[in-house]
């Protein structure tokens, strides 16, 4: 057996392949890309909670929504770690997003414009993310699935508190009912499109199932989502906003409209409400956030010298 | 003969790791390209329990991989005391070596207690 024989082997096996071991080089660069693109989706998508947070209608949803956006900064971080172990640096990593390079989910490019916003990307945006996460905690790269485990435990609650905070709304005055559907309304097909191109447009699809990075194809997860989604909502009393959306019942599946595929490839090559915002923000940080890294830096190059001086 | 050779966890190749890479007494505090350094994180989640690696970190020192391990790795009570190790500090053994490392334990099933046929009039043992 030669080296990627015994590769696939393992993969075909269920044995989890770690960093020292030998790999195709092709699973290196996919699972860089892959890892690297789903940390810097959490990274990017603080800023459209973050824009909440000064404004969250109570105490109670200030600290629910500052919890939220510290676990999107964690799920960054274990992803990021993750990546690190291919042999891809973190520099390497901010570089490439800042440079456009590498991209993230194209769903934090839209704006939130209202409080019920906040409960859409619980429940739509988390609630998609799950269910492309949770098949990746058994994805066949061992830091990959880890970190996944590590997300998936703590996403749950995202998805329930946006969906108590829209379930609020939905019981409220007729103007917080309106906020409701409107939110959900914006937030319904770019929430579908975060699966992913069809199956057919989906060229990496099939080399990713076979090494198990991915388990499932990207209209699998869409229908799954669609099915659970359009049930969930008729507790809000609301509607999603699909005239197509109809169970079938010889599929056993709802049946929905057609995707503005046009809009997903337009706001992935950048022409989104809010690429350039996003990628503003997240370049100025990181100038902005020069000194302070070369301050401690400095200040522990100086206590290490000190140190060394004490003991000698 | 065996040969343990010296491995990062994260994989780096040797070379990207500079002037740090064999001479561990004299470690300075910047890491790859002026990244801060790479550290990982071992928790222990309760008394009685060992810790556990939980992940890594880049910290410019102990104290800050401390501080950010508590942020990032028990923000739900995951653990009651963290261990931070500089992670070019962790030797590893290759998995090249494996069949070499652990064959000597594959032909000793005597080592466990299955291994031994007792009469079922044997109580408590």
């Amino acid at each position: 057996m030669n080296l990627e024989e015994n590769f696939q082997q393992k993969v075909d096996d269920e044995i989890k392949i770690e960093p020292k071991d030998w790999m195709p080089e092709k699973y290196r660069q996919t699972l860089i890309r892959q890892i690297s693109q789903h940390a810097h989706s959490e990274i990017v998508g603080m800023l459209p909670e973050g824009n909440w947070i000064t404004r969250a209608p109570s105490l109670r949803r200030k600290a629910i929504l500052i919890a939220k956006v510290q676990d999107e900064a964690g799920h960054g971080l274990y992803l990021y770690s993750a990546a690190e172990t291919l042999g891809i640096s973190r520099d390497e990593m901010y570089d490439q997003l800042h440079t456009g390079k590498a991209k993230y989910s194209s769903i934090f490019n839209y704006p939130t414009l209202t409080w019920a916003d906040i409960g859409a990307i619980g429940w739509l945006v988390d609630g998609a993310a799950i269910l492309n996460q949770i098949p990746l905690c058994r994805t066949s790269f061992g830091p990959y699935a880890r970190a996944m485990v590590r997300v998936c435990k703590e996403e749950s609650f995202h998805q329930r508190q946006g969906f108590e905070l829209l379930l609020t709304l939905s019981q409220g005055t007729e103007a917080q009912k309106k906020m409701c559907q409107d939110a959900i309304n914006r937030w319904w097909w770019p929430s579908l499109m975060m699966f992913g191109p069809n199956d057919d447009a989906s060229p990496h699809t099939a080399q990713s199932m076979k090494w198990k990075i991915k388990r499932f194809t990207n209209d699998e997860l869409r229908q799954k989502f669609i099915d659970m989604i359009a049930e969930q909502v008729k507790v809000l009393n609301m509607t999603l906003p699909d005239d197509e959306l109809k169970w079938n019942e010889e599929r056993k599946h709802y049946d929905f409209g057609k995707i503005n595929w046009e809009e997903f490839w337009q706001v992935v090559g950048g022409n989104g409400p809010c690429n350039k915002q996003r990628l503003d923000a997240r370049k100025n940080a990181w100038a902005d956030g020069e000194w302070v890294r070369e301050a401690a830096t400095a200040y522990a190059e100086k206590k290490l010298a000190k140190q060394t001086t004490n003991a000698a | 003969m065996i040969t343990i050779r010296k491995f990062y966890y994260g994989d780096y190749g040797e070379s990207k790791l500079g002037s740090s890479s064999d001479n561990e007494t004299s470690s300075s505090p910047s890491g790859v390209g002026g990244e801060w350094p790479l550290w990982e994180v071992f928790i222990r989640s309760k008394q009685g329990l060992d810790h556990k690696h939980a992940g890594s970190l880049h910290a410019a020192d102990a104290t800050m991989a401390i501080e950010n391990a508590r942020d990032v790795y028990t923000r739900r009570m995951e653990g009651i005391s963290i261990w931070v190790v500089e992670s070019k500090h962790i030797h590893a053994s290759n998995p090249d070596d494996a069949d070499a490392l652990y064959d000597p334990a594959n032909d000793k099933a005597y080592r466990h207690p299955t291994f031994y046929n007792l009469p079922d009039a044997v109580k408590h043992m």
